[in-house]
């Protein structure tokens, strides 16, 4: 069992720069996120498009500004949990108990949730009777590409993960790539590839189809698609890839009893606590009258919550407010010389 | 401002005025008509603000810019008529539009 003055949930730019605030005043923390990289949306959604309302830096990109919080926290070390989801939170003395999906357990008298809209997780087909095949011959991501040697597999999909995996796969499987429209949206040169393979005669290309059913019963047998014209094929298929990018879904935080509206979680404006002592919610997450969902105000809470933890964590002492200008203290947590 | 038409998948109609300037998303979850979830926004980057544009209407919406095509692909069911709300701007000549918000947005 991990123990640690607060755990963050989400390595968002709020999650990143919360954890900044809680080094700042002296307490220690750890970050869960269930993606496999730090950034959150900003790296997942939009890497590269820029962001012209971070206060104070005229122009950068999600990845730069990811970057930047990184770096912002080099001074310290902190230790982040990727690829790992929070599944249960339940409280033991004063402590909370957390539990991820990996089998990490800690002990904090703070949680953070600075998860922004939910987990990301795969889009999945509309077909309903997907379900039933899901993880046995329908995937949304590749662990073994080896179960699909010499075996006919069926992708979805039009950006770079539908597109890398028909070309891979394409060299031991048959190969049928179907998309919604003529184009792709992934790298030219990929696109280009599975043009140069579908003329081989290695994928055969469907375009402006889509899944309509669904046919076998214990094992996958064929799926039928359909174009805008109406016309309908049969594919006889053994697996089948869905790449539909992700959704962002609540997950397991809907049942830890918070008051939740349309996918935000409540909290005061004083501490940016739920109705869960110890519990937090920052960033685009949690909710209060004129909540504004911009990073700049993901900030602000995460640093009136760090505040908020240092009561918890440090019950027999009084926090002090101090500038990073001018504490000793301060300069000293972050490495640099005093003057 | 603008009437705008939104049948949900339950075939209700939901008829609301929307000031010009506001998008046809944020005209859906101003006025509280379910089925819009909106996730990232307004920022073109999730697809769950997916709408199906009455077919009349089509080429008299601004055309959709390079990566709005892109997020239709991973929206729930897309169709040809299929628009991201968050990319309509209201404007008086919207008055009457129609939207269809499909089943789910996930």
């Amino acid at each position: 069992m991990i123990k640690t003055d607060a755990l963050i949930i989400g390595a968002g730019p709020t999650g990143l720069f919360t954890a900044h605030q809680l080094k700042l005043i002296g307490l220690n923390c750890e970050i869960v996120d269930n993606l496999d990289k730090i950034g959150g949306q900003c790296i997942e959604l939009y890497p590269d498009k820029p962001i012209y309302d971070i206060p104070a830096i005229p122009e950068c990109t999600g990845e730069e500004l990811t970057n930047n919080l990184i770096n912002q926290l080099k001074p310290f070390d902190i230790k982040f949990h990727l690829s790992e989801r929070v599944e249960e939170v339940k409280k033991e003395s004063e402590n909370w108990i957390v539990k991820t999906n990996n089998g990490t357990t800690f002990s904090t008298p703070n949680v953070i949730i600075a998860g922004g809209v939910g987990s990301f997780e795969p889009r999945k087909f509309p077909v309903k009777e997907c379900e039933k095949f899901e993880n046995k011959s329908i995937f949304y991501s590749v662990k073994n590409k080896k179960i699909f040697e010499g075996k006919t597999i069926t992708i979805f999909g039009g950006g770079d993960s539908a597109l890398d995996w028909a070309v891979e796969l394409s060299k031991n499987s048959k190969v049928n790539l179907v998309h919604r429209r003529e184009d792709f949206r992934g790298a030219q040169a990929t696109v280009d590839k599975v043009h140069e393979l579908t003329k081989e005669g290695k994928i055969q290309l469907f375009t402006k189809y889509q899944m309509t059913s669904i046919k076998g019963d214990a094992q996958l047998e064929s799926i039928d698609i359909k174009n805008d014209d109406k016309e309908i094929k049969n594919i006889k298929t053994d697996f089948i890839l869905g790449f539909f990018g992700l959704i962002m879904q609540l997950g397991p935080i809907a049942n830890w009893g918070l008051n939740i509206d349309k996918k935000t979680i409540e909290v005061d404006t004083e501490k940016f606590e739920t109705n869960q002592k110890g519990i937090y919610a920052v960033g685009d997450i949690c909710n209060y009258p004129g909540k504004l969902k911009l990073i700049l105000s993901g900030f602000h809470e995460g640093a009136l919550a760090a505040r908020a933890c240092f009561k918890l964590a440090r019950p027999n002492e009084k926090y002090r407010f101090e500038f990073t200008t001018s504490s000793k203290t301060i300069k000293d947590r972050l490495g640099v010389k005093s003057d | 401002m603008a009437k705008i038409n939104y049948i949900t998948s339950d075939n209700q109609n939901h008829t609301v005025e929307v000031q010009s300037g506001l998008t046809v998303m944020e005209g859906a979850v101003q006025n509280d008509i379910p089925g819009i979830d909106a996730d990232c926004g307004g920022g073109m980057a999730c697809a769950t603000c997916h709408v199906y544009v009455k077919e009349d209407w089509l080429n008299k919406l601004p055309t959709k810019e390079d990566g709005e095509e892109d997020m239709l692909d991973m929206a729930f069911e897309p169709k040809k008529n299929s628009r991201l709300s968050c990319q309509l701007i209201v404007s008086d000549e919207l008055d009457g539009l129609t939207v269809n918000i499909p089943l789910k947005q996930a």
